[in-house]
């Protein structure tokens, strides 16, 4: 079981590796996306400061969707994601493996990438710390929540578009407890509720989506 | 006993498109007449309310949508369960079915809301924890219906469906619980959602005439599209083209 979940985790980085341009792009466009806010709202570093949970919660969602539409794809069009079902080992280990892949390419990087766009936006150090440990308990949902739709879309002609409309009202939870920390910081509040709920949230999904994900690769592959 | 009637027996499509076809007039029937007298009972008979004058009558359609667009999603995610893990053909054909109702009474929710809350608060829409929970409801009816249909394969597109139902049945009460709490950090809207605290007999009169009148649209309608899915996927089926030689003979 275990053997499995490395051979799996570390072929999709070695994967990454090769082709480390695209492996970027979702890191590439989460940082093109927020730039774009004070653009579009205005450069006054009070209302930027406000929003700028808001906004980078929401691009690294937007990111991992994006990013997320070809956890699957490649395999099952080389016919190998069939194969690594047909090994009996299960669809969970698979399923566990490629989202623990997923967040180690784009979720790390959204996390760490996050104080740099926070300072942007004109973040105080606390609200810094805050918003990357929130995105860091917050990713890997959005990982396995994504995986969900990714299996499900397997194969469809519009998968990125679908892949959007089924997860993101998933990720409604995330998102709120995720900023809602930030802003409990910015409120002069201590933002450990926000952290407990984001962790129940995180066991919750990690407990519940792998056999959904295996489930619905079995319903795709049939 | 007597009334010991095998309910699997409908399980069957052709036996269920027979059963419904019979049911689906009395439906119709029973849905024009309780929402007639429903609507005058709302709009002549209740009185006028203190606070919120004539405004407040769009509760008579309101109400009965927003219930409906819950219980049919856990309809649909029931249905569309049974069907997945007994391999029911019916059950998931139903769930199929319940999508595009319950998506419908989801925006009619939405929508007579957006009417009610411009006199009474004085705004379309206020991000309250209701009316946002609503919306991702609309959300997750799309998301299902675009999903199932996005697949080719039926099977696929029934399990998959049911799939997505069931982690979205899920997801509702914390989706809902986060909302709310959300707002209450927020206090944006700060417009108070509670209504009138006691109602006329009159006033519940209707509302629950109104409630039944929905729930008959609902059955008529859901059986209706259920035929219709009933008679494309079995199209195959002797009883299905005995059918339309019965069809084709009558109109010659």
């Amino acid at each position: 079981m275990r053997a499995v979940f490395w051979a799996i985790y570390l072929r999709d980085l070695r994967l990454a590796m090769r082709r480390h341009v695209e492996a970027l792009l979702p890191i590439v466009f989460f940082v093109v996306a927020v730039s774009l806010f004070p653009l579009g709202v205005g450069p006054e570093p009070q209302t930027l400061r406000q929003m700028a949970p808001g906004i980078v919660w929401t691009c690294a969602l937007l990111a991992s969707m994006l990013s997320v539409t070809n956890l699957y794809a490649g395999d099952h069009a080389d016919g190998s994601l069939e194969q690594m079902l047909l090994t009996g080992q299960g669809g969970l280990v698979i399923a566990v493996a490629k989202a623990a892949a997923h967040w180690t390419l784009t979720g790390l990087p959204l996390v760490l990438a996050a104080p740099l766009l926070g300072l942007l936006l004109g973040l105080d150090g606390e609200s810094l710390g805050v918003l990357t440990l929130s995105l860091l308990l917050g990713t890997p949902v959005l990982s396995l929540l994504g995986s969900v739709g990714a299996a499900l879309t397997l194969g469809l002609r519009s998968a990125g578009a679908l892949i959007t409309l089924l997860v993101l009202p998933l990720t409604i939870p995330a998102l709120i407890f995720g900023t809602g920390a930030v802003a409990a910081v910015q409120g002069g509040q201590s933002p450990n509720a926000h952290y407990s709920i984001l962790g129940a949230l995180l066991i919750f999904t990690a407990l519940t989506a792998p056999p959904a994900i295996a489930a619905a690769l079995r319903i795709s592959l049939e | 006993m007597a009334g010991s009637i095998r309910w699997y027996r409908f399980s069957a499509p052709s036996r269920f498109y027979g059963l419904a076809g019979a049911v689906v007039p009395w439906l119709w029937t029973a849905a024009a007449v309780l929402a007639a007298a429903g609507l005058y009972m709302g709009f002549f008979v209740a009185p006028t309310d203190a606070q919120q004058g004539d405004a407040y009558r769009i509760i008579f359609i309101h109400v009965p949508a927003a219930w409906m667009s819950m219980v049919i999603y856990l309809a649909m995610a029931g249905w569309a369960a049974i069907g997945w893990a007994f391999n029911a053909r019916m059950a998931s054909m139903l769930a199929r079915a319940l999508a595009p109702t319950g998506a419908l009474f989801t925006f009619v929710a939405l929508w007579t809301g957006a009417l009610w809350g411009k006199p009474a608060w004085g705004t379309w829409w206020v991000w309250d924890a209701r009316l946002t929970s609503e919306l991702i409801l609309l959300f997750l009816y799309l998301g299902y219906i675009a999903l199932t249909q996005a697949i080719d394969d039926l099977r696929r597109a029934d399990k998959a469906g049911a799939l997505l139902a069931i982690v979205g049945a899920v997801n509702v009460p914390i989706i809902y619980f986060s909302v709310r709490w959300w707002n209450t950090l927020h206090q944006g809207a700060s417009i108070s959602m509670t209504a009138a605290p006691k109602m006329a007999s009159t006033m519940l009169m209707a509302l629950l005439l109104m409630t039944f009148a929905c729930w008959s649209y609902a059955f008529a309608v859901v059986f209706m599209r259920a035929r219709a899915i009933v008679l494309e996927r079995e199209s195959h089926t002797d009883w299905v083209r005995e059918l339309s030689r019965v069809s084709e003979g009558l109109t010659r």
